[in-house]
């Protein structure tokens, strides 16, 4: 039996789920037979890959902006009648090209806290109830927040993903601490250095044959979320 | 009593009046709640999230310009497009409501523009702001247009326009009330904490709270309208094996009574979805719900008329004097009373169940 059979019938949000990581994830939840809704900014591409995947619910919005945070949570849990799972997976890299944290304009370190923490902090917040009722009717709730070596190492010219990456690693693990007696278990998980969108724009000359397709980080996670609980920490 | 006017929904001095088993009132600060309830005992609430129902708009045959609020509808499936709706004409919630303008005239089959929202009028139901509409399109099409267009229903007595989160309750799930269920303003995910390290159980429903006042005396009367409203098996087991035990069960909130005494009629809880359409008041014989959390509520709403079914009206004379007397806040954002007694009666009056305004 395959790992991911636990996985039927669950209700998953992935945001950031038009490209890259994203789109791989949207795509593995839908085959392991997920009810799946993804979040992404550009109309144009939520309408795209709804086009290619008619099951998964495609939702306009920005989650680094706090007025998008409660339209997009109402249409999640009302589309999919409840949630099980949140990726949190949209992520931005701060200021484009790379620079040093001496040359970061403010801005640029605000999108990528904006994004990468407050973003993910304000989705968890709203769609608590929902993950919460899906844990008291025995179901797995399950926050997953995907994170980056940058998290753990500095790294010269990735101060504002870096930072914000730690920010976001150290605040999963919090909520873990305080959610895991309400039923809702919070993990990091990192991807590596994947075949994406946002790592052309970080490392644009990288050769991308030693990156890892974004596919194979989605079946890694997807194993991670089927396996049993006590594995998942 | 006076207005709550901010919309915070857990105030440093919120106040909590608590009428005790033997009707004896006593005041404490509301966080005070969870050392007031007794190990054992079942809370449940109301998690329904608040959709925007407020929707500004052109009546397309006169080109003027109303504003419609979603206030019940007959069943929680994705896929029913039929509301009950107030409408109002021009202006905002800065107006009282019941000094708002009557929309333009309305007949079945009229177009209205809602933003990216069409909807048609499909009755007019013997009051001149309400009528029963259906929206156009998929499930997916409303969610969206709600999603960018609607608005929380506005009180004027708020000083600012209510965003969607002041109208979220902390434990919000899925969006199917139309006014937020408030008394879950109350809880906290560390009240719930300490109810858990107290060996205080917790369970929810999701009851599809609907408009609580519209301002209009004659349409204020017909409320609460028909509700639906869903309880899962879990949430059912639990209630039903307290019972069993003796245990009392608090609702929080009266949308919880209503979809309790709903449910539990013939004395046991029936998990699923159900329409409330009873009235809950004075001659109630209540079934299920033991003690009650609610609101700071005004004499003559539908509201404080349902607490009637726990009290006689020479305690609830006395919550009023109390209230009155310490300055609580009323309205959604307001105080809470936590009320322990109960009516007992012998003979259980039979409930009538009320017509439904949205005969589709």
């Amino acid at each position: 039996m395959s790992k991911t059979h636990a996985l039927h019938g669950l209700r998953a949000l992935v945001t950031g789920g038009t490209s890259g990581l994203g789109l791989a994830l949207v795509q593995q939840l839908l085959d392991a037979g997920m009810s799946v809704a993804f979040v992404a900014r550009t109309r144009e591409n939520v309408e795209a890959i709804a086009r290619a995947c008619p099951l998964a619910h495609g939702i306009v919005g920005d989650v680094a902006r706090k007025d998008d945070i409660y339209p997009i949570a109402l249409q999640v849990v009302a589309g999919l009648g409840g949630l099980d799972i949140l990726i949190n997976n949209a992520s931005a890299l701060g200021p484009v090209p790379l620079v040093p944290l001496a040359d970061t304009d403010c801005e640029d370190l605000e999108l990528a806290l904006a994004t990468n923490l407050l973003g993910p902090f304000r989705l968890t917040k709203a769609l608590l109830g929902s993950l919460a009722a899906s844990a008291r009717e025995g179901r797995p709730a399950l926050v997953v927040n995907i994170s980056s070596d940058a998290a753990v190492s500095a790294y010269p010219q990735w101060g504002a993903y870096g930072a914000s990456k730690a920010g976001l690693l150290h605040l999963t693990r919090i909520w873990n601490e305080e959610m895991s007696a309400d039923g809702i278990r919070f993990v990091s998980f990192d991807p590596g250095d994947m075949d994406t969108p946002l790592h052309a724009l970080a490392v644009p000359d990288a050769d991308r044959s030693t990156l890892k397709d974004p596919a194979t980080s989605a079946r890694e996670l997807l194993e991670l979320i089927g396996a049993p609980q006590e594995m998942v920490r | 009593m006076i207005a709550a006017t901010m919309p915070i929904q857990r105030p440093r001095d919120a106040k909590l009046l608590v009428v005790d088993t033997a009707g004896q009132i006593s005041h404490h600060p509301r966080p005070a709640l969870a050392t007031l309830l007794a190990p054992d005992d079942l809370v449940v609430a109301n998690d329904a999230a608040t959709v925007p129902a407020s929707l500004f708009g052109i009546h397309v045959p006169t080109g003027c310009p109303i504003e419609i609020r979603l206030a019940t509808r007959r069943s929680l499936a994705a896929d029913d497009r039929c509301f009950t709706a107030v409408v109002f004409g021009a202006g905002d919630f800065r107006t009282r409501t019941e000094d708002r303008p009557l929309p333009p005239r309305l007949a079945p089959g009229d177009s209205l523009q809602l933003g990216p929202l069409r909807a048609t009028v499909l009755m007019l139901l013997d009051h001149p702001r309400l009528i029963s509409l259906r929206l156009a399109g998929t499930a997916r099409e409303i969610l969206d247009g709600l999603a960018r267009h609607g608005r929380p229903i506005q009180y004027a007595h708020l000083r600012a326009p209510l965003a969607m989160w002041d109208t979220w309750t902390p434990i919000a799930g899925l969006p199917l009330a139309f006014e937020p269920p408030s008394a879950s303003f109350v809880l906290d995910w560390w009240m719930l904490a300490a109810f858990r390290d107290r060996g205080i159980k917790f369970a929810t429903l999701t009851h599809a709270a609907g408009i609580s006042s519209t301002g209009d005396p004659r349409l204020d009367a017909r409320l609460p309208f028909d509700e639906p409203y869903r309880i899962s098996p879990s949430t059912a087991a639990l209630i039903n094996d307290s019972r069993s035990r003796g245990a009392r069960v608090v609702a929080v909130g009266t949308s919880v009574v209503r979809a309790l005494e709903d449910a539990g009629r013939e004395g046991v809880v029936r998990p699923g979805e159900g329409l409330a359409t009873q009235t809950i008041g004075a001659g109630t014989s209540l079934t299920i719900v033991d003690a009650l959390v609610s609101g700071a509520h005004e004499r003559g709403t539908s509201h404080h008329e349902l607490l009637r079914a726990f009290l006689d009206d020479s305690t609830l004379a006395a919550i009023d004097c109390e209230l009155e007397a310490r300055d609580y806040r009323t309205h959604e954002f307001g105080d809470s009373v936590f009320i322990e007694a109960t009516i007992r009666r012998d003979i259980p009056v039979p409930i009538t169940p009320r017509g439904d305004p949205c005969l589709r």
